[in-house]
Formats: structure tokens, C-alpha cells, sequence
């Protein structure tokens, strides 16, 4: 799945074959990927599995073993880290300690009148509304907005293209949606292509225009948060993107209208294919979302658990006859009680057949 | 603190310190004998600052151990910046173990040899020489204590200062030195005081008219104590203690921030 965006976009970055090994170990394992410029692009995956050596390749810190790193059209696999077009933001921001605020963000503006490094850092100051603390150390801050500072700084030499290596992930949960949509806006202000490397779902389906999902050094799916959400291409992203019920079975024939009928142990069901289209009788799981499940009186036989009241929603924990767990999730009010039997159903659409 | 310990704390102590008090409160001691107290005195001090050979061995030891330091805080600099930013190169730990080699060595050794060496390539001793020889066992020492700051400086802050557009010299001179400053200087300080106290080494490679503060003690105490021994030792410790606190205090301050 890891096909690179098919249009000859040469402005953003493009990645082929990208390759690094460290001793017999494949950290990122032959990635290609297309980025269009002004692009936020978000790298997902559990610690281990190769993002952030992608990105440090990117930023010039890691020498790949193979393949190439193009950005703007320009071949910068072989370029030391100082002469790239790419800044990064560190995950510890990585602030000097010995240098006020202003000579962080104007450390990369060396060489520039010193007039127009002047303007240029209060204008970032300004940007990341930090005006006033210019003369402030980095250790007086508060963690926003130090991750501020280190934001302004990574933009001072106007990069084409911006990593960003867990940029929410040394914050706290309010200031983290807060900052979240902060770093939307200013991304979407400046259209500066953004890399954003993390582990965490919910930051990246709010963040990205698109998500690459990475499963030991491979990129196994790329696409926009929703369609990885609900066209999800294996069991693997399926589970990182949220809670997700997995119903085995065996695959029936194709139906004109796109869905397929799968035979579980229960029952049949419907759902669609998700690509992968396997032959008639394979094994294959339906996907299932929790708050796509709907209990009522027709469609497989369950036991209700228990519920659990989570404000927005209800979630309740179901039992299929041959022992299996399900989770369903519906908005607060009228619903099975724990201990009471009833069935549950989905629409086709909501569901992907996996293979198993 | 329990009684037990606090007991064992002042027993360690006097074990450690009760010697140096002793000489230093006979040094106040207006007595012409070094073991009978006469009332208190600053006639020794007065003593040692018209004893012009004294004052000229001083002068020596300070030079000395000025230089040698210098030398030996530049060289375990470049030591430690090679151990900790150049990965794993061949022979690193062989070059290790050889920097470090010299302050487990005994000294009586190294004297000796460096004696050797000397007279080998035909150098004539004085000065120069003790400071060589001083500067060869102290780096082991600076490189000890810069590279462990090294090893806990954040190595992020020179990779964001490369990707900043700093080349290697500027990642060095901006981000690491500044850094490093205060591990460099407690360093710098470490080998005064090891250049200021060393006796053997020294009595090895010193040649005519390069008489050290220790090598001149020592001659004179051979001859018999002499309260202006005491006084002169008091100096030399009162001085070598600043130095110790001194470094002490910042290697613990950890660089002013973030460290």
C-alpha cells in the first residue's frame, strides 16, 4: 500500500526506495512516498517502527542505506544537515540553554543584515505569541511556550519543508489540544510543507491532510485520517486508528451492489470489501467500528455485559454465543440493560472485510 | 542522623583532617619548636616572605602548574570532544585506555620515564620539562571530567544547531564549548592543584635552578621540621582548597541551565 501519489508533484518531498539498516536490522525498509508542497503529513506508528529514523534521514542526521530524498526537485540524500532546505523540531525542542529566546530563534538567521534577523525574529515572536519574553532563558518558560520557541526557531530560515519529531508529546492534555490547532493554523498560514512524527492516533487524525501508517519500517497505508479510519487496509491500522471490533469468518460471493456476504459462526453478515479482495471461502475478518454497531432485534444473537456511561456515549461490552467480545457504543438514553439479550447489526458500508 | 553515625562521621574525619589542622595551628606558633606551643605568632609567615629561595620555588610551582594546566585542559578537551562526538572509530578504546593510562600509573614510573625521554632526545631540564611532565599526567584528568559532562549533554542541542545551518566549527565554538565551559574550567582547575602538589614527578625532570614549592619543602624538611615548613604548607593548602571548591562548585552547577 505503500504507492507513491501517482502525479509528478517535484515542489513538495519524494522519497524512493528509502532504506536504513542498522547492522541486520531493516529500521525503515524501502519507503516511497510523494508529498505535494505546502502538505501536513503525518508519519503514524507505535515506537520501533521506523518514524523517526525516517525523519531523521529527512533532516540529514541518519544516512540512508539506500534510496533518495528529493525535495523541491533537488537531490538532498548527500547533504550534511547544515546545507538542507529542512528544519526540524526536536521532541525535548532541543533549546540552547546559554541563549536567551530572541538567540534561539534568530541562530539560524547568521549571515542576514543584522537588521532584518531583528525583524525577522520579532515577527516570529509575534507569530507565536511570545512577544515580550524575547529576553527570557529557555528555562524560565513553561512548557508551551517553550514548544513555542522551538516552533518560531524551526521556521526563522523559512525551510521548505518543516519535521516535526512528537511535537505535542511532552505537554499536557489540555495544552495539547490547544497547541494542536495552533500548529494547524500556523501551518495553514505559512503553507509550509509539515512531517509530523507520532504515536498517537487522535494528534494525527486531527493534524494531517494525510497519514502514513508505519508497521516496522514499512509504510503499510496512506491516506487522508477518514478513509484510513473507515477503509482501513489490514487488521494492523485498523486497530492504531481507534477501538475496533474484528468478526471472523468465511468469505461468500460478490454482490452486484459491492458488498460481499462473509458466514461467521453465528450467522451471515455483510460488508464490504476492502481491497483486497480475496477469492470466495477464504478466511477473512469484518472490521467493525463500535459506534457502527447497533442493537436491536435483528441480526446476530449477543448478551449484553455490561455498560459503561461515558458522557457523549455509552459503551457496552456484548457476548456472541461462541464466547467472543464485542464493544458497541451509542449515544446516551434508551439501550439493553447488562444481562439482557439482544441482537446486533451493522450497515455494509460501516464494516471492511480484512483478511484475517 | 543517629549517634552511631555522626560518631563515625567525626572519627572519619579527624582521621582525614586532624593532621592538616595540626600544621596548620602550629604555623601560628610563636615557638622556635615545632612540637611545643609558645603562644600565637605570625613570625613564620613573616619568615617565609623574606625567605627568598622559598619565595623563588613558589614562583617556580606557580608557573608550573599555570602552564601545565593550559596545556593539559586543551589537550583533554580535544581527548574528550574525540571519546564522545567521533562514534565509534577504530581504536577508540585503545586510545582511551591509553589517555586514562596515566593517572594509574605509578608515578615513580612515569617520572622515570619522561627522565628517560628527556635526556633521550636530548632536552635539557628545567622548567620546561615539568611542565611536559605535568601536562602528560593531568590530561588523563581533564579529559575524565569533560567527557563525563559530554557524555550528559544533550546531544540533540548540537544536531538542532547543525540543522539550524551551523557547520562543524560553529556547532562547536556556539553550542558545545559554551556548554562544556564549566567542566573545562573545573578540569583546568583539578590539574593546578595536581601540578601544584607533585613532588615525585617532578623531582624526576626538574634540572638545576627549577626548584618546585614541594621539592623545596621536602629538601628542608629532610634537614628538620621548621615552623616556616608549617607556614608554607598552610598557603599551599589554604590555595589548593579555593582551587577544589572552585571546581567542585562548577562542575555541581552544571553549567548554569538545562545541563
Amino acid at each position: 500500500m505503500g504507492d507513491p501519489a501517482p502525479h509528478l508533484d517535484t515542489a513538495g518531498l519524494t522519497l524512493r526506495g528509502l532504506t536504513k539498516r542498522f547492522g541486520t536490522h531493516l529500521a525503515v525498509d524501502g519507503i516511497d512516498l510523494a508529498l505535494s508542497e505546502g502538505e501536513f503529513f503525518c508519519l503514524l506508528g507505535p515506537s520501533g517502527c521506523g518514524k523517526s529514523t525516517l525523519l531523521r534521514m529527512i533532516a540529514g542526521f541518519e544516512p540512508p542505506s539506500a534510496g533518495t530524498i528529493r525535495l523541491g526537485g533537488q537531490d538532498i540524500t548527500g547533504l550534511p544537515p547544515h546545507r538542507r532546505p529542512v528544519n526540524m523540531m526536536f521532541q525535548s525542542y532541543a533549546l540552547f540553554p546559554h541563549m536567551s529566546v530572541a538567540a534561539n530563534i534568530g541562530y539560524g538567521l547568521k549571515g542576514r543584515p543584522r537588521a532584518e534577523a531583528a525583524a525577522r525574529v520579532d515577527g516570529l515572536l509575534r507569530l507565536v505569541r511570545l512577544d515580550g519574553l524575547g529576553d527570557r532563558r529557555p528555562e524560565t518558560l513553561s512548557g508551551g511556550q517553550r514548544q513555542r520557541v522551538a516552533l518560531a526557531r524551526a521556521l526563522a530560515r523559512e525551510p521548505g519543508l518543516l519535521l516535526l519529531d512528537e511535537p505535542l508529546g511532552a505537554l499536557d492534555r489540555g495544552l495539547r489540544e490547544e497547541t494542536q490547532g495552533e500548529l494547524r493554523a500556523v501551518q495553514r498560514r505559512l503553507r509550509t510543507g509539515f512531517v509530523v512524527v507520532t504515536h498517537d492516533p487522535e494528534e494525527a487524525m486531527m493534524l494531517a491532510d494525510r497519514i502514513g501508517v508505519m508497521e516496522r519500517g514499512r509504510l503499510v497505508q496512506v491516506g487522508p485520517p477518514a478513509e484510513l479510519y473507515r477503509r482501513p487496509a489490514s487488521r494492523y491500522v485498523a486497530g492504531l486508528l481507534g477501538d475496533v471490533n474484528l468478526i471472523p469468518g468465511r468469505l461468500g460471493p460478490a454482490s452486484p451492489d459491492g458488498t460481499r456476504a462473509v458466514v461467521t459462526v453465528h450467522g451471515t453478515v455483510r460488508a464490504t470489501d476492502g481491497g483486497s479482495s480475496p477469492a470466495e471461502g477464504a478466511e477473512v475478518v469484518v472490521a467493525v467500528r463500535p459506534e457502527s454497531v447497533r442493537l436491536g432485534a435483528e441480526g446476530l444473537p449477543a448478551t449484553v455485559l455490561d455498560a459503561t456511561f461515558l458522557g457523549d456515549r455509552v459503551r457496552r461490552g456484548l457476548r456472541l454465543p461462541d464466547g467472543s467480545a464485542l464493544r458497541a457504543s451509542a449515544p446516551p438514553g434508551d439501550g439493553p440493560e447488562p444481562g439482557a439479550a439482544t441482537r446486533l447489526s451493522f450497515a455494509p458500508a460501516d464494516a471492511v472485510i480484512l483478511p484475517a | 542522623m543517629t549517634a552511631v553515625t555522626r560518631t563515625a562521621l567525626t572519627l572519619g574525619l579527624a582521621f582525614l583532617y586532624a593532621p592538616i589542622a595540626v600544621l596548620v595551628a602550629y604555623s601560628f606558633n610563636a615557638s622556635n619548636l615545632v612540637t611545643v606551643w609558645g603562644g600565637f605568632s605570625l613570625r613564620w609567615y613573616a619568615a617565609l616572605f623574606s625567605d627568598a629561595p622559598l619565595i623563588a620555588s613558589a614562583l617556580v610551582s606557580l608557573e608550573v602548574a599555570i602552564l601545565a594546566s593550559l596545556i593539559a585542559t586543551i589537550l583533554g578537551t580535544l581527548a574528550a570532544l574525540a571519546f564522545e562526538r567521533h562514534g565509534r572509530f577504530r581504536g577508540r578504546a585503545l586510545f582511551t585506555g591509553l589517555v586514562y593510562g596515566p593517572m594509574v600509573m605509578p608515578e615513580v614510573m612515569i617520572g622515570l620515564s619522561l627522565l628517560l625521554t628527556f635526556i633521550g632526545i636530548g632536552l635539557d631540564r628545567g622548567i620546561a620539562t615539568i611542565v611536559i611532565a605535568h601536562a602528560t599526567f593531568c590530561t588523563g584528568f581533564v579529559a575524565v571530567v569533560v567527557s563525563a559532562r559530554l557524555r550528559g549533554m544533550d546531544r540533540t542541542l548540537e544536531e538542532a544547531a547543525a540543522d539550524l545551518g551551523a557547520g562543524p566549527w560553529r556547532v562547536l565554538a556556539t553550542i558545545t564549548l559554551p556548554l562544556l565551559a564549566p567542566a573545562i574550567l573545573a578540569g583546568g582547575l583539578l590539574a593546578f592543584t595536581l601540578s601544584l602538589d607533585d613532588l615525585v614527578i617532578a623531582s624526576f625532570v626538574s634540572g638545576p635552578g627549577a626548584t618546585t614549592l614541594p621539592m623545596r619543602l621536602y629538601s628542608q624538611v629532610r634537614l628538620g621540621v621548621n615552623p616556616e615548613i608549617n607556614a608554607a604548607s598552610t598557603l599551599l593548602v589554604g590555595l589548593i582548597t579555593l582551587a577544589v571548591l572552585a571546581a567542585s562548585w562548577l562542575t555541581a552547577r552544571r553549567g548554569g541551565a538545562g545541563g
